[in-house]
């Protein structure tokens, strides 16, 4: 299996980066880990004119915690990176466990959270956590930075919002009062499976009762999706079974489901009921964020 | 990589330095040459198998600075300047890596088309964490895929060399049979 011929890139630093990527014509792909980008030139799916390498952009290889910010992740942080991390065990134990979900350990030694969040595959495993902790993304261009909520990032399969010169940097999980939260995950086997529905939950619950719900379901929708009616249904109720199991019905009914090879739309939503009720019922009873 | 050629239709090579098996080997290779395709066809070194090319068989495993990654996803002009071990760099002064002599001794290989990728996973994993649960062995090597044995063997032989129970299995039916 071979792959199209490209010019090869490596900057030497991220300035550096953005230049080139601003000044190359032709189609240009970024390459982070490579195991989407080098999946999609094999099966013949993308063929760029040029490649340009992240792998000297060492900065972007750590996880950090900032006072006043919260948890700072390097784009370029592998799977098995964010699985390891004892910062994120001890802040977000949640997306090690999501990392963790993930293909298998020669993948997860490669891909890494930038690659997953701007490949933009509906099915992806961190987006929907990510979402459900309010992360927002740094994107670095020529003339400048932004920042923006994950959730505004991904905008259809395969689309997101970045510009032709710019590169995601961090993703920042913000310091927040969630007392708890989780991501379930569905795939047809135990190990290398793709999502064939999954959901992230965070709740805030004070004294008994829902004060903040956010529900995320993946692979239901051609993005990660807020379960609005769901969330808002939670909402200033006591925990109970009865509440768990309206907001889980709320969320079949916010999902967007389609029919392929790994499950009918009908499936997938009876298995948005049945893992919202799991993941509402964990975050709110194992209480780790 | 200052070294670059480029050929007349405008494809450049370039000449990287791979660190592999405690070797130094200076290639040419092209911006989409693959690593497995560089170790099997300028290194000769042909033990890292090409299955399925797209990751998810484990067959072209290797070590990259003591992890195992899918090399059939990885370019070799990436791999410059990290530490690459091959099923060739397991066995140390002519003799076989515990993990290797545990797969003979419990019959984990059949075509051994999976068998280097395996003793990779495996040796990262016993390099990491000595003894490990059965269900850790299992996870470590569950991006190996094995179409012959149905794991139990394998699994067998990698916590049989965490353990360094490293007697033939034939050799203990002899002491257990007696004087047959
Ligand atoms: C066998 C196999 C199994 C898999 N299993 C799973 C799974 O279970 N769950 C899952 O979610 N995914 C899975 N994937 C998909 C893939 O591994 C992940 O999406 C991974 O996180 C991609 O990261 P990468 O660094 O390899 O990305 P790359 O392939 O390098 O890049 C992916 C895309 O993002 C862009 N990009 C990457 N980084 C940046 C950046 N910092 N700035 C701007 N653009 C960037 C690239 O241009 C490209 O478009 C699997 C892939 C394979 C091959
Ligand atoms: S050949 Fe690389 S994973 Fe199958
Ligand atoms: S021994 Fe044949 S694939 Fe494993």
């Amino acid at each position: 299996m071979y792959m199209p011929d490209y010019e090869y890139h490596a900057p030497g630093n991220l300035a550096e980066a953005c230049a080139l990527l601003g000044e190359l014509g032709g189609k240009v792909t970024v390459l982070a880990g490579g195991s989407d980008v080098l999946h999609k030139m094999k099966i013949g799916s993308l063929a760029p004119d040029h490649l340009v390498s992240l792998k000297n952009l060492k900065e972007l290889r750590e996880i950090r915690y900032e006072q006043g910010r919260g948890v700072v992740i390097g784009a370029l942080v592998t799977h098995d990176g964010i699985y390891r991390s004892q910062l994120l065990q001890e802040h977000f134990l949640s997306l090690p466990m999501a990392a963790h979900t993930m293909a298998n350990t020669q993948i997860t030694n490669i891909g890494t959270i930038g690659g997953n969040i701007v490949n933009g595959s509906p099915l992806a495993d961190l987006p929907p956590i990510l979402v459900a902790l309010g992360a927002s993304v740094k994107l670095v261009g020529r003339s400048g930075e932004r920042v923006l909520p994950l959730e505004e990032f991904i905008v259809g399969p395969g689309k997101t919002v970045i510009a032709q010169d710019e590169i995601l940097t961090e993703i920042v999980i913000p310091d927040q009062a969630t007392t708890g939260s989780t991501y379930k995950k569905f795939g047809l086997r135990k190990s290398g499976a793709l999502a064939v529905v999954s959901v992230a939950a965070a709740v805030t619950v004070e004294g008994g009762t829902i004060t903040d719900a956010r529900i995320v379901l993946g692979a239901v929708a051609p993005v990660p999706l807020r379960a609005k009616s769901a969330e808002a249904s939670l909402k200033g109720k006591k925990v109970s079974d009865a509440a768990i199991e309206e907001a889980a019905a709320a969320a079949a009914a916010d999902s967007r489901p389609i029919s392929d090879l790994r499950g009918s739309d009908e499936y997938r939503r009876e298995l948005v009921r049945v893992f919202t009720k799991r993941a509402l019922r964990k975050a709110i009873d194992e209480g780790h964020v | 990589m200052s070294n670059v050629i480029t050929d007349k239709d405008g494809v450049k090579r370039y000449l990287i330095t791979l660190h592999v098996n405690g070797d130094e080997h200076t290639i040419l290779v092209k911006g989409n040459t693959t690593l497995t395709n560089a170790l099997r066809d300028q290194l000769d070194l042909t033990g890292t198998k090409r299955g399925c090319e797209l990751g998810d068989c484990g067959s072209c495993t290797v070590l990259f600075d003591g992890r195992p990654i899918n090399s059939c996803m990885k370019l070799a002009v990436e791999a410059e300047g990290h530490d690459i071990v091959t099923i060739e760099g397991v066995a140390a002064n002519g003799e076989l890596d515990a993990i290797q002599q545990s797969m003979i001794n419990h019959a984990a290989v059949q075509c051994g088309y999976c068998t280097p990728g395996m003793v990779l996973s495996a040796k990262a994993l016993l390099t990491r964490n000595p003894h490990p649960t059965e269900p850790e062995v299992r996870e470590a090597i569950a991006g190996n895929l094995c179409r012959c044995t149905g794991y139990v063997h394998i699994v067998e032989a990698v916590l049989a060399a965490s353990r360094g129970d490293l007697i033939p299995d034939d050799a203990k039916h002899t002491m257990a049979g007696g004087a047959k």
